[in-house]
């Protein structure tokens, strides 16, 4: 049982290093219960290092890592076994089959028999390998390795989920079901952290995200927050019936006009009047509007910015 | 290579056999343990079996039971085809079951401290153990006995586990022995515990390598 207040993850002054190599530099930050958070970064930004600290899979050489109230360091099976973790490169075992596989995941949470098999076959069922439960893993795809590894975290219905890259390499339908269960499980009160380099797959499912960048988080806030607050310019793209001139959609709250496909790209920081002079346009001219977009800036500028990116 | 040191010599197979089960044992329960950690650590495993509610020491210890089981049930066979074949004698049976007992144990936890540098590829930590355990048979009383060892020979003798094994193995089949019994036991527990605990912190400390 999480508690109702305060974080249910905390990092405090965390600290990593591999030789003479800082590889997480001093982290602070807390999740809240019932969260999505993401930590997005690109490769060797320590993620993974980070991700390892907080499910204690590796000591942090400074600080300290407290799950719902637990300090890590002291209680850690207790903090283990509130928390389902999926490792980046954590796989099932091979020889043996799926059922047995989550039935040897639920006896380390110390699941009686009965709800074993409840749980197990909920499982199977829910990730569409129930016709498969008794086939070894071998012979699994990665995607149903994937979705096996996840049933093994999963298994004690956990109030806390850390993923680590969940998605990296899998197919379309591998990776659609597990977000989907991300967010099921997070719906039902999960706290769900993860870790990720793929922007949108960040866009979409947390509600706050860290940038982090050689082991140090450069920002911390939601999504959009993030976006807007790292560049004001935003983009208006336009498709008409026919084709017109670029002197023409000019005026003074425009930026800058791109031709996208038979779409023009209008960059504008007041986005009300541009949208309004394109519509006088169109009737001045007898254009007719097929599509009308309003972009904000991506996430993908704002975590370039400052992960130093050009 | 036992049998190319036994073979075409006069020597009584009571001297021998003690020596012969003790290395049986002494290769058997040390080989598994070098070899789960790389094994789980190349399968992708091993960061998943860390991440489940259990502890480096209760890993090690599974490690260790696993390298003990093989090494009994290897070990016991021998004694049986020695018993039906060579029509071996015991002694004091209660004594061979508890030196047998423990030099698994300590054998099984030696096997798990060699898996300590922790590599992704078994056949690096086969490499390492090799270049331990072979030379430990030539120092601990099974191709030349204790007695006749002498100066150096006999000082590396006393260093390693595997003498203290072979001599109560004389003790329980032929009732012959150097060293005290209780002695022997103690040592071989002794080295158990060292053993347990070098590979508890240099596995720990070696966690992260290879995952």
């Amino acid at each position: 049982m999480l508690p109702n207040n305060g974080p249910v993850i905390q990092a405090s002054n965390l600290t990593k290093y591999y030789g003479k190599i800082l590889a997480v530099d001093h982290m602070d930050f807390a999740v809240k219960k019932a969260e999505v958070f993401g930590f997005l970064g690109p490769n060797g930004a320590g993620k993974t290092t980070t991700i390892r600290m907080l499910t204690g899979i590796l000591k942090p050489d400074h600080g300290s890592v407290t799950i719902a109230g637990i300090d890590f360091a002291r209680k850690q099976l207790r903090a283990k076994m509130l928390m389902g973790v999926i490792p980046e490169t954590g796989n099932v075992y091979a020889d043996l089959t799926a059922e047995q596989n989550l039935h040897l995941a639920g006896k380390y949470y110390g699941l009686p028999k009965n709800d074993l098999v409840i749980r197990s076959n909920e499982i199977l069922s829910q990730f569409g390998i129930e016709d498969r439960a008794d086939h070894l893993v071998r012979t699994f795809s990665k995607g149903l390795k994937q979705r096996i590894n996840i049933g093994c975290a999963i298994i004690h219905d956990p109030s806390i989920l850390f993923l680590d890259e969940p998605t990296e390499g899998l197919d379309v339908l591998s990776r659609r079901l597990i977000i989907e269960t991300i967010h099921r499980m997070n719906e039902n009160g999960t706290t769900v952290f993860l870790t990720t380099h793929n922007i949108e797959e960040a866009n979409r499912l947390c509600q706050r995200i860290a940038i982090i960048n050689k082991g140090k988080i450069v920002a911390i806030d939601r999504p959009e927050v993030l976006r807007s607050t790292f560049d004001k310019t935003r983009s208006i793209e336009v498709a008409f019936d026919r084709r017109t001139d670029k002197e023409l959609l000019y005026c003074d709250s425009i930026l800058k006009i791109d031709l996208h496909g038979d779409k023009w790209r209008l960059y504008t920081n007041d986005p009300d009047t541009t949208v309004k002079h394109v519509a006088a346009l169109a009737e001045k001219h007898d254009l007719k509007i097929i599509a009308l977009t309003i972009c904000g800036p991506s996430l993908e500028d704002a975590f370039i910015r400052l992960t130093g990116g050009k | 290579m036992f049998l190319a040191f036994y073979l075409g010599r006069a020597i009584d197979l009571s001297i021998f056999f003690p020596g012969f089960l003790a290395m049986a044992l002494f290769f058997t329960a040390s080989s598994v343990g070098p070899l789960i950690t790389p094994w789980e650590k190349q399968a992708g495993t091993y960061e998943r079996l860390l991440s489940f509610p259990v502890t480096i020491s209760t890993i090690i210890m599974g490690d260790m039971a696993a390298g003990a089981i093989f090494g009994l049930v290897i070990s016991s066979v021998v004694l049986i085809a020695g018993i039906i074949f060579l029509e071996l004698i015991i002694s004091n049976l209660i004594l061979l079951i508890l030196a047998m007992f423990l030099g698994t144990l300590c054998f099984a936890s030696f096997g798990v401290l060699l898996a300590a540098p922790s590599s992704r590829a078994p056949s690096n930590v086969m490499m390492l153990s090799s270049l331990i355990r072979f030379p430990l048979i030539f120092v601990s009383g099974i191709f030349i006995p204790l007695e006749k060892l002498q100066g150096a020979g006999r000082i590396l003798s006393y260093i390693s586990p595997l003498t203290y094994l072979v001599d109560l193995f004389h003790t329980a089949l032929s009732g012959n022995s150097i060293m005290h019994v209780s002695l022997n036991c103690l040592v071989l527990i002794a080295f158990t515990a060292f053993f347990l605990f070098l590979a508890g912190l240099f596995h720990k400390r070696n966690i992260a390598k290879g995952m």
